[in-house]
Formats: C-alpha cells, sequence, structure tokens
C-alpha cells in the first residue's frame, strides 16, 4: 500500500495550516511524523484519513484519489488508531475489536462467526487474546492500544494510521507499541504514526517526516533527520546528539543541561 | 463518570445476551397473560382463558360468558395493556438509541424535544375542543414538528454537530413548555385546565383499540429500522471521526436513528402524554444485565420497557380506586432506582 501526498494545503477559514505538503511512503514503509505541537500533524493526518476533505492538493493510495472513495472503501485501504479510544458504553475488547468488521458487512448486518474467527486470529496475532472477555475501560493504556491495533488488522486495510499511539503510555508499554508496529511493518504493512518522541522514531522507523509550521522541514531516512541541527530547528532548544551501539541508537540531550553538570 | 453509571463487566454475567432477551421474553408473555385477569370488573379465569382462546382462527368455543365480559377484555383490557407494552418498548428503544447517537448516557427519549411538543399540540386541542383521536393526532403531529425545528435550528449551529442539536432540543423544548403554561393559564379552569394537566401527567386510561390501530404503525416503523441497524449504533458511540474510519457514515446513520427513534418517541407520548424515566433507566438497567453491545442491548431494552411499564401500568389501575397517572409512577419508581445506579459502588 503507497501513498503519494501531492501539495496539499489546508486552511481553518482564513488561517492556513498546511502550506504545500508533498511526501511519499512505499509498500510496507514505516514513517514517523515529527513536529512541535499545534504545527498542524493532525491536521496532516485527518486528511490522508479523509475526515477531512476541503483540502487543496491530492491524497493518492495505490494511485487513487482518496476524495473519489466512500467511507466504506476508504475503510479497506486505511484503518485509524486514535491516541485515545474511549467508547462512550463499556464494551468488552472482543466487541471492540468486533468492530472493525464493520466495513465489509451488509448495511443490516450484524458480525456473525466468521467475523468473530478475524477477531480471534488478530488477538492472537498482537497477543492479547488473554484480555478477549475483558471490559475495554478496565484494561490499561496499553492494552487498549493494541486492542485497538487488533481492530485495525481486522478491518482488513493494509496501511495502517497510528495518531501518537505511546502519548500517554508509560515506557514499557511504549516500546510494546512500537515493537508491535515494526514487526507489522516487517510484514509489509504500510505504517504512518505522529510522534513526540524523536529517539523512538529513529529506532523503529524507516522514514521521518518533520513538519514546521505547517511545512515539511525535511523528509528521509531516521539518520539525516537525527541531526542536532533539525532537532533543534524543530523544537527550538538546543540539543546535542549522542550516538549509542554503533549508532544504532541516538540520544537527543538539551545542551542547556551542561549547566546542570 | 460513564465508568460509574455504565460499568458492565461481562466477566461478571450470569446469563448470556441471547438468554437474558428469551427469558424477557418469556416474562412479557407471562406479563401480558396476567395483565389480563386484573380489572374491576369480575371476569372469572376459566371465561377469561376461553374468551381469548375463542378469537384464535379456527378455535370454536361455545359462548357461555356474557357479552360484558368479552368488551371488558377486548375493548377495555385489551388495548390498554398493548398500549402500556408499545409505549414502554418504544420509549425505552428511543433512550437506548438517543444514548448511543448522541454518545451521552443521560439522554432520554425528549432529548430533542418530542415530549414538549406533544404536550403543547395536546393542550392546544383541548383547549380548542378536539375530541380524544384529535387530541393524538396534534400532539403526535407537534411532537413532529418541534423535533425536525430542533433539527433545522442546529443545521445552522457553529461548532460540533451533536451539541448543536443538543442545545436546540433543549432551548426548543422550552419554548413549547413556555407555550404550554401559556395555554393552561388562558384555558377554562373548570374542566379544560384539569384536563391539560392531566394529560401532561402521562396515563393510559382511556385507551382504545383506535388508540392502538393508530401508534402501532409508527412504533414499528420506527422500531424494525433501529433494530436492523442496531450493529451500526455500536460504532456511532465511537464518535464521528472513528466510525468514519470503520466505514461508517456516522453522520448519515446518526440521521437515519434520529428519525426512527423520533417516530417511536412521538406516537407514544401522543397516547400516553409524557412519561419520563422509562426511556432513561430501562437501557441503563439493561447494560448490566447484557453489556453495551446494541446486538443485544435494543432487543433488551425493547422487551424490558414493553415489560417494566406494563406492571407499573398493572400498579397505577389497581393500587386505589382512583387512578394514580402512570407518569408519576415512573418517577417515584425510576428516580430511586437512578440513585441507586449511581450510588452503587460497580465492580472493584
Amino acid at each position: 500500500m503507497s501513498v503519494l501526498v501531492k501539495n496539499l494545503s489546508f486552511s481553518y477559514g482564513s488561517h492556513q495550516v498546511l502550506h504545500d505538503i508533498s511526501f511519499n511512503v512505499d509498500d510496507g514503509e514505516f514513517l514517523s511524523i515529527l513536529g512541535c505541537n499545534g504545527v498542524g500533524k493532525s491536521t496532516l493526518f485527518r486528511c490522508v484519513l479523509g475526515l477531512l476533505d476541503t483540502y487543496s492538493g491530492q491524497v493518492l493510495i495505490n494511485g487513487v484519489d482518496t476524495r473519489k472513495l466512500p467511507p466504506s472503501k476508504m475503510a479497506k485501504l486505511v484503518a485509524y488508531i486514535p491516541q485515545n479510544c474511549s467508547p462512550t458504553f463499556n464494551y468488552s475488547v472482543e466487541d471492540v475489536v468486533l468492530m472493525g468488521t464493520t466495513s465489509g458487512l451488509n448495511l443490516l448486518r450484524s458480525p456473525g462467526k466468521k467475523e468473530l474467527e478475524r477477531v480471534e486470529w488478530a488477538l492472537d496475532k498482537i497477543g492479547i487474546s488473554h484480555l478477549r472477555k475483558r471490559c475495554f475501560h478496565h484494561i490499561s493504556g496499553g492494552e487498549r492500544q493494541l486492542a485497538v491495533i487488533a481492530r485495525a488488522l481486522v478491518q482488513e486495510a493494509k496501511l495502517l494510521m497510528l495518531d501518537e499511539p505511546t502519548a500517554s503510555l508509560d515506557f514499557g508499554n511504549q516500546i510494546l507499541v512500537q515493537e508491535q508496529a515494526r514487526a507489522l511493518a516487517d510484514e509489509g504493512y504500510t505504517i504512518i504514526q505522529t510522534t513526540h518522541n524523536p529517539e523512538q522514531s529513529y529506532m523503529f522507523s524507516d522514514k521521518v517526516l518533520a513538519i514546521k509550521d505547517g511545512r515539511v522541514l525535511c523528509h528521509g531516512e531516521p539518520q539525516k533527520i537525527m541531526t542536532s541541527d533539525v532537532i533543534s530547528q524543530l523544537y527550538g532548544i538546543d540539543v546535542d546528539i549522542s550516538s549509542l551501539y554503533n549508532d544504532k541508537v541516538r540520544i537527543c540531550m538539551p545542551e542547556s543541561f551542561a549547566r546542570f553538570t | 463518570m460513564s465508568d460509574n453509571i455504565v460499568v458492565a463487566d461481562r466477566e461478571k454475567r450470569l446469563l448470556s445476551g441471547p438468554a437474558v432477551i428469551a427469558l424477557l421474553f418469556l416474562l412479557l408473555v407471562l406479563g401480558i397473560l396476567l395483565s389480563f385477569t386484573l380489572g374491576r370488573y369480575p371476569v372469572p379465569l376459566k371465561e377469561l382463558i376461553c374468551i381469548i382462546l375463542d378469537r384464535i382462527p379456527f378455535v370454536n368455543i361455545p359462548v357461555f360468558w356474557e357479552n360484558t365480559q368479552e368488551i371488558a377484555v377486548w375493548n377495555v383490557r385489551m388495548p390498554r395493556i398493548l398500549i402500556a407494552v408499545l409505549v414502554g418498548a418504544a420509549l425505552s428503544a428511543a433512550g437506548a438509541c438517543y444514548q448511543g447517537v448522541f454518545q451521552n448516557p443521560m439522554a432520554a427519549p425528549d432529548i430533542l424535544g418530542a415530549s414538549a411538543g406533544a404536550g403543547f399540540g395536546a393542550a392546544l386541542a383541548i383547549l380548542v375542543d378536539f375530541h380524544s383521536n384529535g387530541i393524538t393526532v396534534l400532539a403526535f403531529a407537534m411532537s413532529l414538528v418541534t423535533v425536525a425545528m430542533v433539527f433545522f435550528i442546529s443545521q445552522r449551529t457553529k461548532g460540533e454537530r451533536v451539541m448543536g442539536l443538543i442545545l436546540a432540543g433543549i432551548m426548543v423544548s422550552s419554548l413549547f413548555q413556555a407555550g404550554t403554561n401559556f395555554i393552561k393559564l388562558v384555558a377554562d379552569p373548570g374542566n379544560k385546565l384539569p384536563a391539560i394537566t392531566y394529560w401532561l401527567m402521562g396515563s393510559f386510561v382511556g385507551a382504545t383499540n383506535k388508540e392502538l390501530g393508530f401508534v402501532i404503525w409508527p412504533i414499528m416503523l420506527g422500531i424494525i429500522p433501529l433494530l436492523l441497524l442496531r450493529w451500526r449504533l455500536n460504532i456511532l458511540t465511537l464518535g464521528d471521526d472513528e466510525a468514519r474510519a470503520l466505514g461508517v457514515d456516522a453522520s448519515r446513520t446518526r440521521l437515519v436513528a434520529v428519525v426512527c427513534a423520533t417516530l417511536i418517541t412521538a406516537a407514544s407520548v401522543s397516547v400516553s402524554g409524557m412519561i419520563g424515566w422509562v426511556g432513561l433507566v430501562i437501557p441503563h438497567m439493561m447494560r448490566r444485565l447484557v453489556g453495551s453491545d446494541y446486538r443485544y442491548l435494543l432487543p433488551a431494552s425493547i422487551l424490558g420497557g414493553g415489560l417494566f411499564l406494563l406492571m407499573v401500568d398493572n400498579v397505577s389501575r389497581s393500587i386505589s380506586s382512583t387512578e394514580i397517572p402512570i407518569g408519576i409512577l415512573t418517577a417515584f419508581i425510576g428516580a430511586p432506582f437512578f440513585l441507586l445506579l449511581i450510588t452503587r459502588r460497580g465492580d472493584s
């Protein structure tokens, strides 16, 4: 599943949020989008997902202009993993995952045995079969995130879009979710995520897209983006980047930290 | 907040969804049969059973009962029993539906002004001397007009759609309530004012087969599509963005659900007057029994609502010689129950 975003611009009223954004994501690629708060990451996300359609420019998935697709067709291509999935009522994990099958169902049908089997497969694949009958409101944030990833797999879309998937998770769960996303990318799923953690994007993703003031600052291999120059520009603080374990890991150290040592 | 009110842990449930639904169905059938035996005019059980069996095609039982007994069973008790069941089922289905599509556990069938509109229509009809059918029809029509007004106003609000709809519902409701109060002010205090007041309290007194024939169609017309769409109601509880990403056109699905729920609310309010609490409490009670999944919640709410209102109506018509309006009784039962629900600890 490849994604091509061409000259995308978007305004809320007279306030232009995104300026002429272009980038592409190849089949099976894991892209992290970096940028500070309010820079338009979520807006870009919503445009690619088809939740906003008043943008100028084009979003092509496998060469098809997504603006022409109805929601049911779109759902077969792209799955959305929101930062915080919180149904108003307390469903079981199984039911939440089962909701992923809706796009494949006739308007008036409810899911049946075949759909339940797919849910079982997805829970097993993500390694959370034991949560099946638990209440969605009562499991941890990390488990919830994994359940929503399972829902995306059931949806049978090959492009997964994760909106700040690790934002509210503890350290262990952050790694768990990132490893899961990496494993799916290795299997051929295309992954796009937004994140506030440059170090994680360096460890797990294939490409990084850095956005500043609604424009593409740079786009490419993490090695190219994770430089003190780019990170400093992106977040407005001076940082030192150190490389560890033969450059498998890079650490961002704020320069102001020197004052305390 | 929602965590406390609507905790429903499947791990701890005794019966599966289908089993609860089957049980409720059985109880409802038994409840209907039981209700036929209640009433001031004495109809012994043997006569009662024969009168009912006699109406089944190809069953012929030699008539040994009095004609008045047959009239009491068919023209007085049957419409009242079936209307109570239908209205209970309708209000509770509408409540469950609104709670889901507005992602709001506190939503009740009158959230979009259906009751306020019906009340205004009924008061107006009584003021201008309509007979009983005229009151029902005008109440029904005004109820639909009110919700349509709310809907069109909400289309012009800025910001979030659902919030606009709910705010418009509150405002238009209070407008029509003011209208109703104005009618009460100018109505003849000798006979019309009591009639209006009594109608607004909600009651099934004087339910006729004609009324039954009038409400059954809009209620069926609304409840059947809701039952068919019930899986998609689940998706709407996730919010518009997620629903759309899952392949559901949220605003269109919500529109269909709201139209159906409004139709059944308007129909029930037009024959029964204002009956509060059923639409709010029964769905929450059913969530405790079958969970939040609308595949089971909606049928359970329909059966449970019908059973509940039927039983309350039985109390209302047999507890004393002057009948207590059912709207008062449902509030007496509903409010303490709801307090119990929100004060009882969920599951820890």
